[in-house]
């Protein structure tokens, strides 16, 4: 009783502090009440979660947690009240935050970071969890891939035995963490046309999880994700539960895909390209099946479905359109490039790269992404963020004309000379990193271009 | 003119843009109408005697550092002749670790090295991460300072004999307490710094050029200069990190 009404004072008094930081323009509040009340009493996100009458459902993955959190939103939110960090707020802070900022919810949504989730899942005790992908990422602060794993195989472990575990099958290091697991569902692509024809440079996870073999792929899909198979020790993808087969990529409109369940097969219609977002689209299906979903109601959520934050965001300016792709890490980056260029190669794109510890304060990354493709398309580059110079760089030695690139590290000025160089009509490809991604984000906000994103988080 | 470089196991030690290095020597030496012979050398391929001017090695994750440490070190005659032989060498991060003459891990288990650098390394409690620079001199007219970034938890004890690649002017460096980075044996060379070290320290990138050209030419010949305007800027931009954030030993 005592706990109760403690944890309610705790509760408002954090609350409070979210609406005092909207109102005195200090950010969105999106983390700020949870730090506070993670100060007051740590305990207080597991008892939180513990009123939420569904339980809570986590998902985790290097790349594609945002949108595939706000698809699987997007799948059960008809029916249900949802509680789900939407700004990409997702470490302990974020997800305390949205808790506290939503009462009445029937389920927890969150996206929850690699490092974060170890922690997040021990308090919330989730339901449910899919974990999407592991690539390597911001290694200065994540560290290597494969101790992530060990820290999620551990939290696999002490999960509630009924709840649910979605695991990507075609990520050998993702899909190993199923084994003697029990409820697991697996998901993956099954579709050998829409494969490469080989790994990309700085693929990781390419060697076999038992005895170090490099696998072979019957198909490659994206960076090491793919129909693995090792030849010497027989370690394999696992079988599919959910699939998506017959993959149809519709240049940068979007993407169909043949979705397979044990219910049944249906087509969905995505408006966002990229086999990318075919796995994003597959995990939040796959997720929203464990929830309790339809085979309906996944095929019209995810075709009612638009980008998430600055995850293929299209922001239109008079009469030109600006297509925001958020980078950050060389699989990410790559698959941004590889949907452009098939999309119609561009002959004009801003980047933009910043180095702060949300972007990675190691810039190194930026080589291992093959840039190469764009760089022979593009007529105008132009770079920016605090380390455009290293932009420059990479592009000057991916063979990129020092004078067809514009060096102008400030966001704004660089924003402006991209819609400049933008004819009439014309869309302009905008790929930053986080924190560049937030401000430029900011900055059309104070223009009226979009609504600040604790606005579109509400 | 013609280099010929030899790149181990770059499927496997790849991390931190190794990829980016060797961009930046190829463009350097195309820019200068030097030719430049990349070749791959992976598990089991011999490692000819004189073919090569230049020897490359990167960094990978501990798991592809292990499966390859036993093959190189398997290798210590063949480098052993390569580097006597006058061919240039760059060994970066895990690739500098494995040179030297062993690395241990936290559990005590021990990576066995090719013992091409005198140096050993032991894992310690935490990593070293942050922007570093480093002042060197690798000749009357190759000196300058080195800004990369560092990422490792080996600590590397330079033998009594070894000549470190640099002194600390912000960053960790080797451990974090003796003020030097990296080893260097004529123009051999190892370093914890990763990533694009070559773009943005161009001169580095023209040393290991003209150094590989010696073998065949007897000395190092001179380049033609290159605008490096970009790269100065870089230089600077990551100097500037180094000094404001870079690694302090305690
Ligand atoms: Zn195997």
């Amino acid at each position: 009783m005592r706990a109760a009404v403690l944890l309610s004072v705790e509760v408002t008094l954090a609350r409070l502090a979210g609406r005092i930081s909207r109102l005195t323009g200090a950010g969105g509040g999106t983390t700020l009440p949870g730090k506070l009340l993670a100060r007051i009493n740590p305990d207080a996100l597991g008892s939180l979660a513990e009123r939420l009458p569904l339980g809570s459902a986590v998902i985790s993955a290097t790349n594609g947690k945002t949108t595939t959190a706000a698809m699987a939103a997007e799948i059960l939110g008809r029916r249900l009240r949802l509680v789900h960090n939407r700004a990409g707020a997702n470490l302990v802070s974020g997800v305390a935050s949205a808790l506290l900022g939503r009462r009445n919810a029937d389920l927890g949504l969150f996206e929850v970071d690699e490092a974060a989730f170890p922690e997040i899942a021990r308090r919330i005790r989730p339901r449910a969890v899919c974990l999407a992908n592991l690539f390597r990422d911001q290694l200065d602060r994540y560290g290597e891939l494969e101790l992530i794993a060990e820290r999620w195989r551990a939290t696999l472990a002490a999960l509630d035995p009924a709840a649910y575990t979605v695991l990507n099958a075609d990520d050998p290091l993702v899909a190993n963490l199923g084994r003697g697991r029990q409820r697991v569902v697996r998901f993956g692509l099954d579709d050998p046309g829409a494969a490469r024809e080989r790994l990309p440079h700085a693929a990781d996870s390419k060697y076999c999880v038992d005895c170090g073999t490099p696998y072979a792929y019957e198909a490659a899909y994206m960076g090491h994700l793919g129909d693995f198979r090792c030849p010497a020790c027989g370690n394999a993808r696992p079988p599919l539960d959910i699939a998506a087969r017959s993959i149809s990529l519709l240049d940068l409109e979007g993407s169909r895909f043949e979705l397979t369940t044990p219910d049944g097969s249906r087509t969905v219609e995505l408006a966002l390209p990229g086999l990318y977002n075919v796995y994003n689209a597959l995990a939040a299906a796959t997720l929203a099946r464990v929830l309790g979903a339809t085979l309906d109601e996944i095929v019209a959520g995810l075709g009612r479905f638009r980008a998430a934050f600055g995850r293929f965001e299209r922001i239109q300016v008079g009469d030109r359109t600006v297509l925001m792709l958020l980078v950050k890490n060389p699989a990410g980056a790559n698959e941004a490039v590889r949907t452009l260029v098939d999309g119609g190669p561009p002959s004009l794109a801003i980047l933009a790269l910043n180095d702060e510890i949300a972007d990675g304060r190691d810039v190194s990354w930026i080589w291992d992404v093959d840039f190469e493709p764009l760089a022979e398309c593009l007529d105008e580059l132009v770079v920016t963020g605090s380390r455009a110079d290293e932009l420059a760089l990479r592009f000057k030695y991916a063979g990129l004309d020092e004078t067809r690139m514009e060096i102008v590290p400030d966001l704004g000025r660089a924003l402006d000379r991209g819609l400049e160089l933008t004819p009439p009509g014309g869309e302009l490809p905008l790929l930053p990193t986080y924190t560049a991604m937030l401000a430029l984000h900011r900055i059309a906000a104070d223009r009226g271009l979009v609504r600040p994103y604790w606005e579109s988080a509400a | 003119m013609k280099v010929v470089v030899g790149h181990l196991y770059p499927d496997y030690l790849n991390i931190y843009a190794d990829r980016g290095n060797m961009a930046v020597l190829a463009r350097r030496a195309a820019w200068r109408n030097i030719e430049f012979d990349y070749r791959v050398v992976g598990f089991g391929d011999s490692l000819r005697p004189g073919e090569h001017d230049l020897l490359y090695i990167g960094g990978g994750q501990d798991r592809e550092q292990a499966l390859v440490a036993p093959d190189l070190a398997g290798r210590r005659a063949e480098l052993e002749e390569a580097i006597e032989g006058g061919a240039a060498a760059l060994a970066v991060c895990g690739g500098y670790q494995l040179l030297g003459q062993f690395y241990r891990d936290r559990s005590g288990a021990e990576l066995p090295g090719a013992g091409i650098f005198d140096h050993y390394t032991v894992a310690g409690e935490r990593r070293m991460i942050g922007d570093v620079l480093l002042e060197c001199e690798l000749g009357p007219d190759a000196r300058g300072t080195i800004a990369g970034f560092e990422n490792h938890a080996g600590r590397t004890t330079l033998g009594s004999n070894a000549v470190p690649f640099g002194r600390v002017v912000a960053g960790f460096g080797n451990d974090g307490e003796s003020g030097f980075e990296g080893c260097r044996r004529g123009r051999a060379l190892g370093t914890y710094l990763h990533g694009p070290l070559l773009p943005r320290n161009p001169w580095l990138a023209d040393w290991l050029l003209s150094q590989s050209m010696a073998r065949r030419l007897g000395e190092p010949p001179p380049l033609a200069p290159l605008r490096d305007e970009i790269e100065s800027r870089a230089h600077e931009v990551a100097s500037g990190r180094a000094f404001s954030r870079g690694g302090r030993a305690n």
